[in-house]
């Protein structure tokens, strides 16, 4: 009995010991304590110092370009003529091919992604969504140069055999195509919005002898309203944001018309023509090329405020 | 989905009959059951039911969670079509018309049978939105005829004084058993005959639980109310006629008053002793 009980005592002594030991070895357990969220904040605000050094190379280099070319001038100018002997600054015709393609792309995969998020989530049983939703993310897994050259060589041509006045290149067809990349981001992220309506509110709105389109068109779109709209803006600030496509598709005229069968330049486009090398360093036309992307910038900016404004202010809570 | 659900349907005719004519005098009956079974998939959920619903009174079902009150007042309005893969054999006879029948349209049923859920399920709409949606959806556009109905209806659930001034705000913004009473209103808008309510109380306060119970007592007079719950003390406060079960069958049907003061099978007594359940 007394051994018994004395190696009992001897045990629970030996416990705390040990623990109370390893305690004193904690220490650099309770250093990497502090250490540790200083480094992820480190690492966190690499994002934010990228961004703001980003944003002062373009406004400081935009500067320069502004002290050539007035600011009014290039938001206003109708002409683009950078190598003429008296070259002109006008952002207008890029501006208008951006707005042009995008808003293409826009009518192409807004009622497309629409449809098909309200059959994924509305329609589709699990096992056909299951099947559907990894193939409509395919589409958004293919690079942009393989739509731009769909878009140059197939799409272009397959609309010339009955809309012989198109163009070689065009806007409409990169619109177009632009308009198949963005459905599968539409079709997901609004998919997602509709389904997370809670099932509830569907029984409600079937209980009281309303069919499915019913409720699905007067429940479950509003109900998901705000997520839906964030949708569109985020694919048009993709759209407007797209390089590739229209730098293959849409050619290199500077071109201030509202005529879909010609060609015409996006910011991006001419971004990409511009630095491809025919800018010496120091011209106006190199500090050009920040001021148009500072422009874009500021666009796509505003677009993503925008979607986010918009999914605060017609959210309905449930 | 209501194909699946039909595949193992019998109509029975001459139980058709039998309803529409003992309506002389007598209370008259406004849901005949008779041998229904329902299976979800594989699992055999209601076994054999055969109840009678009294115009104009309430009838409450209890019993032990997954006994199939929730599965048996689904059914009634067709509702549990949503879930895949549901099969029923028997009939129910809603006026004397077989609703499990292919020729039952369950919009038509459904806009006769209201429903109120356990959760308080309410749009993300505005009050008078909610109320609205139903006539609205029907047909009903005259402002001045959906104002009426709106408070008609508000009225009736017992809550337009606490929401006659902010009709445009959010129904979110109510509290659990003000939303609860507003999806009452919503149902009542479309003057329904039948209103199942599953268990409308349980997401709710005792307060909130009191005034809805009186609401039920009050609008007996109009409607025939079928209550599912949880809550032996709501089921004998409230009812006319109880019905308890248990597995997936109907043990006992009688008056409130005699299935709880003298029940009839062991089974039923244990339960409302609190012997089990």
């Amino acid at each position: 009995m007394a051994t018994n009980s004395d190696s009992n005592v001897n045990k629970a002594v030996n416990v705390s010991e040990l623990i109370a030991k390893n305690k004193k070895k904690k220490s650099i357990n309770n250093y990497m304590e502090k250490l540790v969220p200083t480094i992820l904040f480190l690492l966190a605000s690499i994002t934010v110092l990228t961004t703001i050094g980003i944003l002062y190379t373009l406004i400081s280099e935009a500067v320069h370009f502004f002290m050539e070319v007035p600011i009014l001038d290039f938001f206003t100018g109708t002409e683009l003529k950078p190598l003429s002997q008296n070259p002109e600054f006008g952002i207008l015709p890029l501006l208008n091919g951006t707005i042009i393609s995008s808003l293409i792309a826009i009518l192409v995969a807004g009622p497309i992604g629409l449809m098909s998020a309200i059959f994924l989530s509305e329609y589709a049983s699990d096992k056909v969504r299951r099947i559907i939703k990894p193939l409509l993310e395919i589409l958004a897994g293919i690079p942009t140069i393989v739509y731009g050259f769909f878009a140059f060589t197939f799409v272009t041509p397959l609309i010339r055999t009955f809309w012989p006045q198109l163009e070689a290149t065009n806007i409409l067809s990169p619109g177009l195509v632009m308009g198949i990349m963005i459905i599968p981001m539409i079709a997901s992220l609004s998919e997602d919005a509709m389904t997370s309506v809670p099932n509830g509110i569907r029984e409600g709105s079937l209980a009281m002898g309303t069919t499915k389109l019913e409720t699905t068109v007067k429940v479950v779109i509003p109900a998901a309203f705000s997520g839906i709209i964030a949708s569109f803006v985020l694919a048009i600030s993709r759209a407007i944001g797209e390089t590739m496509i229209v730098t293959i598709a849409s050619g290199s005229s500077k071109n201030f018309s509202f005529d879909i069968t010609e060609s015409m330049q996006t910011m991006t486009a001419f971004i990409v023509e511009v630095s491809g090398g025919e800018a010496p360093a120091g011209s106006t036309l190199h500090y050009s090329l920040y001021a148009v992307a500072l422009t874009l910038f500021v666009f796509t900016m505003i677009m993503n405020l925008l979607a986010k404004y918009v999914s605060r202010k017609f959210r309905e809570e449930y | 989905m209501s194909i699946t659900t039909q595949k193992k349907v019998q109509i029975d005719v001459k139980n058709n009959d039998t309803t529409t004519e003992s309506k002389t005098e007598q209370p008259r009956v406004v849901y005949d059951t008779k041998d229904l079974n329902l299976w979800y998939s594989e699992t055999h959920a209601l076994k054999d039911i055969n109840l009678e619903v009294t115009e104009n009174e309430v009838t409450a079902i209890i019993g032990p969670s997954g006994c199939g009150k929730s599965t048996y007042i689904k059914t009634l309005n067709r509702m549990v079509e949503l879930v895949p893969g549901v099969g029923t054999t028997g009939t129910i006879a809603y006026k004397g018309k077989n609703i499990l029948d292919n020729s039952m349209k369950v919009e038509d049923l459904r806009t006769q049978v209201g429903m109120v859920f356990q959760k308080p399920n309410p749009f993300p709409k505005s009050i008078y939105e909610n109320v609205t949606y139903g006539p609205k959806i029907h047909g009903i556009k005259k402002k001045s005829l959906l104002d009426e109905i709106v408070e008609n209806s508000l009225r009736g659930a017992a809550i337009w004084d606490e929401v006659k001034d902010r009709l445009n705000q959010n129904a979110y913004g109510l509290s659990g058993g003000q939303q609860q009473r507003v999806c009452i209103a919503r149902c009542l808008a479309i003057e329904p005959d039948v209103i199942l309510m599953d268990e409308p109380t349980s997401a709710l306060d005792p307060i909130s639980t009191l005034k809805v119970e009186e609401l039920i007592k009050e609008l007996k007079k109009k409607y025939t109310i079928i209550i599912v719950t949880h809550n032996m003390q709501q089921a004998a406060r409230i009812s006319d006629k109880t019905v308890f079960m248990l597995n997936g069958e109907v043990v006992e049907f009688s008056e409130t008053d005699q299935l709880f003061s003298n029940p009839k099978d062991k089974r039923t007594e244990d339960y409302i002793t609190g012997r089990f359940g």
